[in-house]
């Protein structure tokens, strides 16, 4: 295990809002090529938590150690130069541009061309957007408006966006949120397969458990903003603990696995 | 079939390009600029006054058996929309001069004009005296008395005044500025025992005036000195009756005599105001009479000072180029400079040294009359009285 | 003492009317999002009508009962306008519906001087309210008591009306949240007309009340709604208390601004705003907004560079243009140059508000420092024509980089409102520091050298520079910055989650289109002769707008066409008819109404409808071999 580097590193991760704990005292590591679900009933502080590690929000207290950089206080964008790619609940894209152009933003900006006036974007990285675009499948795509995609192609684009600036991290917002079945085992898949074959390591919330418990290598369970349970699939899922949050909150994954409903 | 009716449209326009130039022939063409739009309560009297003279003027037999026509153009108010008025009437309708503007700044922009593309200019009203002195050129004529004469007419009744301690109130901007910079010169001069207590300087058009007329009070001068005009003034006059800020003062105010700016204050005019204007129910000359039964019979309205301005622009106009016989810009300011002509105020010149006419303003009280304000003991002031003297202008005036 | 207690007095009368009308316009905008530019229009016809009741019926019943009657009135015609006009761009950008309530103020100040006639008028004084009461040796003015009575019993009715009925509930819930009481089944139509009715009622009230102090006149409405947006912009919009708070504040500072500062009150206002817009964006009793409605677009179609063929029209079309002067007259080529001018500035709007999502209210800021600085250099310093037109741009680049960094803090409103503060505090500067800037009477005399001064040689150097300006502006649209400008705009969330730094972005892209405003503004001077503060003034900024809106706001290169259509018609209107605002604003109301797309955004999107029936059957077919 030790042979794999450390990620990520959170240390007593605390954050509350007018005297409401969202969250209290998490601490976690992440390795490379790890796949880690964070998951928790609505109110757990998963998205909280999501956003301190991301920069959108301050801790109060607390430490997160990304690539062996203290990143609390650090702007997203900085976070990100540090190479961490990342996805939202609700997908984030640029509409007016075609999906290859919003791949191609993401590389300018990896490039630090973003200040260049005079080049042309539509040259720019041309083929390595191609590239991104292909490993999500999204290739015959390219010179469509982004505008106009089905929402689980907006979700694998964003994920190539993800990608651009070769991440050895992913932070995934309930990546398979507002899609069809069929669409999350595929697009959890090829997230796994791309994570495995890059050896980046990745972090997701998600409320589908079919997903969490097929994908994740190893679960966090966040409960009123503590972590109350760490494990494989299978510690967790047999958790007595787990399962009276789960069953007192009427949501029983095993039910809603054998239904395979959405969210 | 197309092309038919493009060849006609151009035979049409080929046409109609001949007759206007067969017109072109038999007419002289006065180009007029002004702010219509923004400033209706002052140029429509005045444009009702240019109207008359150029009836006048056409029933007379017009200039040198030409007939008079003025092409009058809106500026909106903005100088740059009058430079581009000024710029259509001498390229596109190819008129003989320039006249009119209200707005000292537009006055100066067009005078600018004048000056660059060589065209004869008529400044109405503008009264800044950058006009015809700081910023004068030779294609500028002026046909008001200008804030200096106005300034000096009133020191001369100030100066009488037993007060010493004085206040100003100008709206802050150039034409408040230097009417106050003149008058506190000119008094000063004369009276170097008073003293400057306090000056407020509101926003034009946005005066606050409780507070500036506290702030005035709390000074407490003997007199004041006032430049605000229209809506400004009446928010002024207002709060100061109220609180009684004229109770006892003297107040000396520009153009507040003109039937423009008294007329809106109705019952609240407030009485013994020294001031400039024009008491056109009180003036008893026959060139007056005459200018004022011809207009109330064409308008079926009395006339306010822009009447006047109006009506002697086109006169002076039509005269000056009946006696340049000749629409070339040099001979027009040949045959103005030194030209002297009547108006309804008595006759008038044209000075050489600085182009400024002649054309005087009437100095009274303010006072109450069946519920109006009116001018009383109101006396005509020459303008040729009021101006500095010629070694002072030469200064004053850029070398041409 | 006493005085600065009479003179602390004063300001709340003062603060009443501002009150009033203010906390019309928060309430407004609180449930409809909707600025409402036609507010100060709304306050003038207050008075106009107050004025007209009040000479008709004598006593103190004729004198109160007008004021109410004439609020009820306007207020009927505030309904009429939501129904007909309003409605109809509720959902259209904010940009759209302050263009629009623009239009309405314009329409209605040509509309007062055709029914009032143009004369100051002055209003009865109220009955029982005459005179003044003594306090330690100082005059209050009865009625300013009265006032400062009104305003609290106003601010308490309202308190009421929203705390303890059912529509005041409703109101409140509309402002937290629109769709949440669309979806409760409430009849949003007449609870957004009773709103607008009620925000109107106010304004107009404020006017009326103003009759017994101040004179009925055309330029009210404009005088109002600038210091209004001040209060609202401070007090935070959508908050009465705020629009209380920030009236009583902003008249104390005009009360007691003239006894410190004489010369600036006006600044010191604007100075006000613009630090509480940077401090706390959302004014001091405001909610800072959920998000910003993230672009003033409506449509998803990408842009593309020119194909070859277009290149070939574009050229063929300047060469053309070029040809201009071997048939036309000096006068159409010196409209020409001017036209030229306006498509540079226009450009430079468009490039922010298109590409950048940036509508900003003051743009005209930056015309007008490149005009200045040209006139400083070509007079002050006696440069050459080139070296000043070279270098006057660069006092716009200032400005631009130092007011821009502030701007670009905000977005939305708020930005609209912040670079207005600005544009108004250069206005003030250049209006009121004489011996600077030669104030109202402005800086004469900067003709161009003799290389350029002929017509033609001016037309072709203003057109050349103005292709120039065009070309340049659409590759940095297709460059990688461009593409980062459209990316934080686009989606600020996924800009910042992909390392883009979204204010620097910004403001850089404001510094840029605050440059190019200032050669524009550089040519403006000479093309003119002279500089005056009216070329900073808000007139220009929104007739920039209008440029850009005509053009269409979504297209590229749209503000080119739209320049030369409203160039051309504004000059041409105004030469031809005295009733230049309400053409003018009547056509800005129609263009929002009926083609928000502007002239290029409208073919555009013909030509894709077009071309989409002829490619969706092939797209749906590749679409589900590849979902297979």
């Amino acid at each position: 295990m030790s042979m794999v580097p450390t990620l990520l590193s959170v240390e007593n991760l605390s954050k509350s809002y007018g005297g409401v704990h969202a969250v209290r005292s998490v601490s976690f590591e992440l390795r490379a090529g790890e796949i880690l679900a964070l998951i928790g009933p609505n109110g757990a502080g998963k998205s909280t938590c999501f956003d301190m590690l991301n920069g959108q929000n301050m801790p109060d207290s607390g430490r997160i150690t990304l690539l062996g950089e203290d990143t609390v206080g650090r702007k997203p964008r900085a976070i990100w130069r540090l190479g961490v790619g990342r996805t939202f609940q609700i997908t984030a894209t640029f509409p007016t541009m075609t999906v290859r152009e919003n791949v191609q933003v993401a590389l300018v900006s990896y490039g630090r061309q973003l200040f260049n006036l005079w080049g042309s974007t539509a040259a720019y990285a041309r083929g390595e957007a191609g590239r991104l675009l292909e490993l999500v499948g999204m290739g015959a795509y390219a010179e469509r408006p982004c505008g106009e995609l089905a929402y689980g192609d907006l979700k694998r684009l964003e994920l190539a966006i993800a990608l651009a600036n070769q991440p050895r991290l992913l932070l995934m917002d309930e990546p398979t949120a507002g899609m069809a079945p069929r669409e999350r085992i595929e697009l959890m898949r090829l997230t796994a397969r791309i994570a495995r074959e890059q050896s980046i390591g990745v972090l997701f919330t998600e409320h589908d458990m079919d997903v969490v418990f097929e994908h994740a290598d190893r679960i966090l369970v966040l409960n009123r903003g503590s972590l109350i349970a760490e494990g494989s699939p299978e510690e967790v899922r047999g958790n007595p603990q787990v399962r009276a949050i789960y069953l007192g909150e009427g949501l029983v994954y095993d039910a809603r696995h054998r239904e395979g409903a959405g969210a | 079939m197309r092309r038919r009716h493009l060849l006609g449209a151009g035979l049409a326009i080929v046409v109609a390009g001949m007759a206007g130039n067969a017109m072109a022939q038999s007419e002289i063409k006065i180009g007029e600029i002004n702010s219509y739009s923004l400033l209706p309560a002052f140029t429509e009297p005045y444009r009702k006054g240019w109207q008359l003279a150029v009836e006048e003027i056409n029933a007379a037999g017009g200039i040198n058996g030409k007939k008079l026509v003025v092409i009058s153009k809106d500026d909106g108010g903005k100088p740059a929309d009058a430079t581009t008025a000024a710029n259509e009437l001498v390229s596109s309708e190819k008129v003989a001069m320039l006249a009119g503007t209200f707005l000292s700044n537009i006055g100066l922009a067009v005078s600018d004009f004048a000056n660059q593309k060589k065209v004869f200019f008529l400044a109405a009203e503008p009264l800044t005296d950058a006009i015809t002195w700081s910023k004068g050129n030779r294609y500028t004529f002026r046909l008001r008395p200008s804030n200096y004469m106005q300034a000096a007419m009133l020191v001369e009744e100030a100066a009488k005044l037993p007060a010493k301690r004085w206040a100003t109130i100008a709206p802050n901007y150039e034409y408040g500025q230097s009417a106050v910079a003149v008058f506190k010169k000119l008094m000063s001069e004369k009276r170097p025992d008073i003293q400057w207590v306090d000056e407020q300087w509101p926003p034009q058009g946005k005066i606050d005036a409780g507070p500036v007329v506290q702030a005035v009070a709390s000074a407490n001068p003997e007199a004041i000195l006032n430049v605000t005009f229209g809506a400004d003034l009446v928010k002024l006059v207002r709060e100061g009756n109220t609180r009684g800020l004229f109770k006892g003062r003297s107040v000396v105010s520009f153009l507040t005599g003109e039937p423009e700016y008294l007329d809106p204050l109705k019952d609240e005019t407030p009485e013994g105001w020294i001031v400039t204007g024009y008491p056109w129910y009180d003036i008893k000359t026959p060139d007056h009479d005459k200018f004022l039964k011809a207009y109330q019979a064409k308008f079926n309205d009395y006339p306010r000072l822009g009447s006047i301005v109006g009506y002697q622009t086109i006169k002076a106009a039509a005269a000056i180029l009946a006696k340049a016989n000749s629409t070339d810009p040099e001979k027009l300011i040949a045959a103005t400079e030194g030209l002297s002509m009547p108006s309804p105020f008595g006759e008038i010149t044209f000075r050489k040294i600085d182009h400024q006419s002649t054309l005087g303003a009437f100095v009274g009280k303010t006072a109450l009359k069946d519920g109006k304000g009116v001018m009383v003991n109101s006396v005509y002031r020459k303008g040729a009285d009021y101006l500095p003297s010629d070694a002072e202008v030469e200064k004053l005036r850029p070398k041409d | 003492m006493a005085f600065y207690f009479v003179q602390f007095l004063t300001g709340l009368a003062s603060a009443a009317s501002l009150f009033l009308v203010a906390s019309g316009l928060s309430i407004i905008f609180g449930v409809t999002r909707i600025v409402n530019f036609a507010h100060g229009a709304f306050y003038m016809l207050g008075a106009y009508v107050a004025f007209t009741l009040t000479e008709r019926f004598s006593g103190a019943l004729g004198f109160w009962g007008g004021i109410v009657v004439a609020a009820l009135i306007v207020a009927a015609v505030g309904v009429l306008v939501e129904m007909v006009l309003l409605r109809r761009i509720y959902h259209a950008p904010e940009l759209f519906q302050l263009l629009a309530t623009f239009g309405l103020t314009l329409m209605v100040q040509d509309i007062v001087v055709l029914i009032w006639g143009p004369d100051d008028l002055l209003g009865r004084r109220a009955p029982g309210f005459r005179g003044a009461v003594d306090f330690f040796g100082q005059n209050i003015p009865s009625y300013d008591l009265f006032l400062i009575a009104l305003s609290p019993i106003v601010l308490g009715i309202l308190w009421l009306l929203f705390q303890r009925t059912r529509w005041g509930v409703l109101v409140r819930a509309a402002t937290q949240d629109r769709d949440m009481v669309a979806a409760l089944g409430v009849n949003q139509k007449w609870l957004f007309t009773s709103v607008f009715a009620l925000g109107v009622f106010l304004a107009a009230l404020g006017g009326a009340l103003q009759i017994p102090r101040d004179a009925v006149h055309h330029a009210l409405d404009l005088r109002i709604i600038v210091e209004v947006f001040v209060v609202v912009v401070i007090g935070g919009l959508g908050s009465i208390i705020g629009a209380f708070v920030a009236a009583v504040l902003v008249s104390e500072l005009n009360a007691f601004g003239i006894l410190i500062f004489p010369k600036i009150s006006i600044i010191l206002v604007f100075l006000v705003m613009a630090v509480v817009l940077i401090v706390r964006p959302w004014g001091l009793f405001g909610k800072p907004e959920a998000a910003a409605r993230r672009t003033p677009g409506l449509t998803v179609n990408p842009w593309r560079p020119l194909t070859s063929g277009e290149r070939l029209m574009s050229i063929g079309a300047l060469a053309l243009a070029a040809m201009l002067p071997l048939f036309a007259g000096n006068y159409a080529l010196t409209v020409g140059s001017e036209i030229a001018i306006f498509v540079i500035f226009a450009a430079s709007l468009h490039f922010l508000m298109s590409v950048g999502g940036l509508a900003s209210f003051g743009h005209a800021a930056y015309f007008g420092l490149g005009a200045y600085g040209v006139a400083f250099l070509a007079k002050a310093a006696g440069l050459p024509m080139i070296v000043s037109l070279l270098l006057g741009p660069l006092l716009g680049l200032l400005g631009a980089a130092v007011f821009g960094f502030f701007a670009v803090q905000l977005s939305g409103v708020y930005f609209a409102m912040l670079t207005l503060a600005f544009a108004q505090i250069i206005w003030s500067i250049a209006f009121q520091w004489v011996t600077v800037t030669g104030g109202d009477n402005g800086i004469l005399g900067v003709w161009p050298d003799n290389w350029a001064s002929s017509p033609a040689s001016f037309y072709w150097l203003s057109l050349g520079i103005a292709a120039l300006v065009a070309t340049v502006l659409r590759v940095i649209v297709f460059s990688p910055f461009g593409f980062a400008l459209r990316a934080t705009r686009d989606s600020p969330l996924r800009s910042e989650a992909i390392g883009i730094n979204g204010k620097r972005v910004r403001w850089t892209a404001f510094v840029i289109a605050g440059t190019t405003a200032g050669i524009g503004g550089a040519l403006f001077a000479y093309l003119k002769g002279s500089v005056f503060p009216d070329s900073v003034g808000i007139s220009l900024s929104v007739d920039a707008l209008v440029m850009v809106l005509l053009g269409g706001v979504e297209t590229v290169s749209g503000a080119v066409i739209g320049a030369i259509v409203f160039k051309a018609a504004n000059i041409w209107l105004v030469s031809q008819t005295d009733l230049s605002k309400l053409v003018l604003g009547g056509f800005i109301v129609l263009m929002v109404v009926a083609f928000p797309k502007g002239i290029v955004g409208t073919l555009e999107a013909l030509r894709n409808r077009r071309r989409s029936t002829d490619t969706k059957s092939a797209l749906a077919t590749s679409r589900v071999e590849v979902a297979e």
